[in-house]
């Protein structure tokens, strides 16, 4: 199929294309130099060309997603979608079910989105999801910090050892990135405990975070993977925890030289000043303040979104917390010499302290971080909003007023103590197209994606707005009413949505790192750890890994390592 | 002679994946490591085998070809008003996610046989959650287990050895470092080999649990005895829970199928939620068919729900006690079956079973079963995890690839190839 989109106001950051009128040649899934022959064109006059959204951290599959599923049939009950001739039946609200995830995305124009956490043990069952959600690229991080076969190699300091290991359980479950979780508490997790701050002991493996942390920085760059390691850190969703944030981002600045070597994720949740609940405040001006002037680290947001959301993190004490503090429903679930899951269903509550506090620490971070290259708009989907709030979020972000909106009817005393309504920033669609596609795509070594250079896979999303019409500060309805439903999403360079309803229903690749290790250091590697693998685990570890042909679409990215 | 070796068991919900096969001219001659029950499996599998496709002609069964048997099987599915299609506790998660796709279309029902086992446990779990984990955390971390209303040495022979009291971890090494406590109406084999065994009155699990409850969080029993055990005995068990290191709470159908259901495993979980304020906790339902996870799972992720799916709005819709198949039956609603990998005409209640038995069933199976003799289509499959590969959930959600190790007889396909061909002509492909 051959697409010409004609006439659109082209925003694509990553090739400094700032509103540009152009027309955007596709052919066989690609974006062309030009096209010619019988060709499809769509009139993109007065409308938005972007290349389409890359949303680099969201839970959509695997069995923590699945189990908030089945733990909550009343989110489903009152958001339900029909079978049609083209699209699958299913159910939304919070934790949609994987085809309504599909397609949900789609019609807002996004094409790739990366499932935050999964653990090896249990990956494959990630895949499984993810074969079922059409639409989307997408890919899995593995959880890694927590592992026991890698705390004993760094606590031991044997680095390239426990880079090999990493890099064959990356090529056995067919993961994309390093996701760390809490390091050290979620193992202490394992008695029931946790870490107070990253330089506390985690028994019996005699490391601290801090030292996890670093060990697996190190380790991405020998391994040369496409993404940063991605962090949650330590005390997340405590009050005062955003030192242990800065803390955590400075215990790598050595590690760069110059540049990007850590995402930090959802840091909305770990950006909490004061000593309790009550005198919690935001810590987002040093958070910014930190990240302005280190230009190793990105951000994304996590932002509070009012209304229903299910929390739901391999942070199992976390989780436990927050099931203390509501005494909502709480799945706990432990995965042996991996990591755990927790689950909590919560509201966010615009009158509640706390809870307003919470909403404007990530606008905050995200209105004073200069770059918006390193700051991306994500909810943590769903633990502080759903993905499908994305549009508001972008009104947020592009108007001071909407802002206000919402301010008029937060708690009293938590508006008197943000920095929010002092803020007058608000984002262009230039920086709009940056959080939410071309600095993710970068972000996550997707060269192909995030743009429309010559050559970029053909994934575009077209927004029925006139950016050169439209003051987006006072209008912001309309920006946020063409982002909920993407004019048309291009896939693969096939229509597959039009005015924000499915057209097509296609299914998209799954990519993760085929990392090349010298074969040597792989097999003594693994002949060392087979017999504590079969000591620690219940499963073989043949059993462990994943064919390919496990996967609908499989789409290694062959890594060369410096190992 | 050819060796395989780490093959999964397709037997029961432990899934063991040890098990050491030799083969000779297509026929599995010598296995290891299994259980009893697994070995039957390996070794027996072939035997009942129905080899052609059939349909029921005036009275008789007729064998016809596979294409003849899908073309009735589209018939009757096609011309149904409220189909029910049921089963797949024994077969891979592929064949599931095709059969839904067919539920879908034709606007039918769609359940596993957790409708019939576990059903309450997953209903308790909609209540107030759990606090669960992998087997491997027991092995490696549990002090104190316990089972009740289940007898793993009969029923998952080897849950013992790999996965819990027996098994050696990375910090808990060796059977006297743990405790084993046994619940239960009888003296169990089980029970046997357990420190403390503690006989409760029949039909009063929630009592017992309420009780233990009450007691872990300091309260002071009035009574001498609840549910027929002295209190002493509830405060020593009390006290066992708070002060293990870890603590794992195992529970059977002797929990889930006696009066109370799924109140008695919200009691059980309550438990266990609490005793997480003095220390590590977790519970696991013992899951009996080997992938009933795993149709929990595809359902779920699928439709929303984890089982009793009715499609004929459009969309699922969920209402366990309406839309659970042994309500349908009873209420005479259903007037088509599908049956994959399953024998409800053996299981279910003797008034639903009769009642099913009137109306046109198709069964995809690999042996004969009573539900087979009353089926109008019968459509012989190989079997997952021998003679076809597939993926299957172990009873911790802990997802293994099932392999094929032998050829399946002539002519016989997998369930979800025999899914696809009726998927694709009910599309009218
Ligand atoms: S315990 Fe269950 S899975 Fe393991 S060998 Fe026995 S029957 Fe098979």
């Amino acid at each position: 199929m051959k697409i010409l989109i004609k006439n659109g106001y082209v925003y694509d950051p990553l090739n400094k294309i700032d509103g540009e009128i152009m027309d955007i040649a596709i052919e066989n899934g690609k974006i062309v130099e030009s096209i010619s022959g019988e060709v499809i064109e769509i009139d993109a006059k007065n409308m938005i060309v972007m290349p389409g959204g890359v949303d680099l951290h969201s839970h959509i599959a695997g069995s923590k997603v699945n189990s908030g599923r089945l733990l909550r049939p009343e989110d489903h009950y009152k958001d339900i979608e029909k079978k049609t001739n083209i699209r699958r039946s299913g159910v939304g609200h919070t934790i949609p079910s994987t085809y309504t995830t599909g397609y949900r995305y789609s019609e807002m124009g996004y094409t790739t989105v990366m499932e935050a956490a999964t653990p090896p043990l249990k990956t494959r069952h990630t895949h499984e999801e993810l074969n079922d959600i059409p639409m989307i690229d997408k890919g899995c991080l593995t959880v890694l910090d927590n592992n026991w076969i890698v705390l004993d190699y760094l606590s031991k300091n044997e680095l390239e050892k426990c880079a090999a290991y990493i890099g064959w359980i990356l090529n056995a479950v067919k993961g994309y990135g390093i996701k760390i979780v809490n390091p050290g508490g979620v193992e202490l997790w394992g008695w029931g405990k946790n870490v107070k701050t990253i330089d506390d002991q985690v028994p019996p493996f005699n490391i601290t975070p801090r030292e996890i942390i670093r060990g697996l920085c190190k380790i991405n760059k020998m391994l040369n993977l496409p993404h940063t390691i991605h962090l949650h850190t330590n005390n997340l969703g405590t009050p005062g925890n955003y030192r242990t944030l800065i803390e955590s981002m400075k215990c790598v600045s050595d590690l760069s030289n110059g540049s990007i070597i850590l995402h930090v994720t959802h840091v909305q949740f770990c950006g909490y000043k004061g000593y309790s609940w009550i005198t919690l405040s935001s810590g987002a001006e040093e958070i910014a303040k930190f990240v302005n002037e280190n230009k190793y680290v990105t951000l994304d947001l996590g932002q509070i979104v009012f209304g229903d959301a299910t929390t739901m993190t391999a942070d199992g004490p976390f989780q436990y917390i927050l099931y203390s503090l509501s005494k909502n429903k709480w799945i706990n679930s432990d995965v042996e010499a991996e990591t755990s899951a927790g689950i909590v269903p919560y509201r966010f509550k615009k009158k509640n302290y706390v809870n307003a506090i919470q909403w404007s620490i990530g606008l905050e971070i995200a209105l004073l971080i200069k770059d918006p290259w390193r700051v991306f708009l994500t909810t943590d989907h769903p633990n502080a909003g759903l993905f499908t709030s994305y549009p508001k979020l972008i009104a947020w972000l592009m108007s001071k007023k909407a802002r206000e909106k919402i301010l008029e009817k937060v708690n009293k005393r938590a508006k008197s103590k943000m920095i929010l309504p002092s803020l007058e920033r608000e984002y262009t669609f230039y920086e709009i197209a940056i959080v939410t596609r071309a600095g993710t795509a970068r972000a996550l070594g997707l060269k192909n994606k995030g743009h429309l250079g010559i050559g970029a896979d053909a994934d575009v999303a077209i927004y029925d707005v006139n950016p050169k019409e439209i003051n987006p500060s006072k209008e912001y309805k309309k920006v946020r009413k063409a982002f909920r439903k993407a004019a048309y999403t291009i896939k693969d360079g096939k229509i597959v949505c039009k005015n924000g309803e499915i057209a097509e229903n296609i299914f998209g690749k799954t990519y993760w790192v085929n990392v090349d290790i010298p074969k040597d250091l792989l097999v003594s590697t693994i002949s060392e750890v087979k017999g504590k693998f079969e000591e620690y685990y219940t499963v073989k570890m043949e059993n462990y890994a994943i064919h390919e042909n496990e996967l609908l679409k499989s789409a290694p990215l062959k890594i060369n390592s410096n190992l | 002679m050819k060796t395989i070796n780490n093959v999964v068991c397709s037997f029961c919900g432990c899934l063991c994946d040890d098990i050491e096969v030799n083969i000779e001219n297509n026929k599995i001659v010598n296995v290891k490591n299994a259980c009893s029950l697994g070995l039957s499996k390996f070794l027996n599998y072939n035997k009942h085998r129905i080899l052609k496709p059939r349909i029921r002609k005036s009275k008789e069964f007729v064998n016809v070809s596979l294409e003849e048997a899908i073309n009735e099987c589209v018939k009757i599915l096609s011309n149904a008003n409220y189909p029910i299609i049921y089963g797949w506790s024994n077969t891979s998660n592929e064949a599931l996610r095709v059969g839904i796709e067919i539920a879908e279309l034709i606007g039918g029902v769609i359940d596993n046989t957790t409708s019939v086992c576990h059903g309450p446990t997953i209903i308790g779990v909609q209540d107030i959650g759990e606090s669960t984990s992998t087997l491997g955390q027991i092995k490696n971390r549990a002090d104190l287990i316990i089972y009740w209303g289940s007898n793993p040495l009969h029923a998952h022979p080897r849950h013992l050895s790999r996965y819990t009291a027996l098994s050696k971890g990375r910090f808990i090494k060796t059977r006297k470092e743990r405790k084993v406590v046994v619940v239960d109406v009888r003296k169990t084999a089980t029970a046997n080999i357990a420190d403390v065994f503690i006989q409760i009155k029949p039909n009063s699990d929630y009592e017992l649990l309420t009780a233990l409850r009450y007691a872990v969080n300091n309260g002071e029993i009035e009574q001498d005895e609840v549910a027929g055990v002295p209190v002493e005995k509830i405060e020593e068990l009390a006290e066992m829970m708070v002060s293990c290191k870890f603590g794992a709470l195992m529970f059977g159908l002797g929990l889930t199928m006696s009066p109370g259901k799924h109140r008695n495993i919200e009691a059980a979980i309550a438990l266990v939620t609490d005793l997480n304020k003095y220390t590590k906790f977790v519970i696991l339902p013992m899951r009996g068919h080997y992938n009933v996870t795993g149709a929990n799972n595809v359902t779920c992720w699928i439709t929303g729900y984890p089982f009793a799916v009715d499609f004929s709005k459009g969309y699922p819709y969920y209402n366990p006690g309406e839309t659970t198949i042994a309500d349908i039956i009873a209420r005479g609603e259903c007037d088509a079956a599908l049956i994959v990998a399953s024998d409800p005409i053996s299981h279910l209640p003797i008034e639903s079973a009769r009642k099913l038995s009137k109306i046109p069933i198709v069964t995809i199976d690999p042996h004969e079963t009573p539900t087979t003799r009353v089926s109008r289509v019968v459509i012989p499959s190989s079997y997952v995890g021998i003679e076809c590969e597939g993926t299957a959930y172990r009873m911790d959600g802990v997802p293994l690839r099932l392999k094929k190790i032998v050829d399946p007889p002539d002519g016989i396909i997998s369930d979800e190839e025999i899914l696809k061909m009726i998927l694709s002509k009910l599309k009218g492909d």
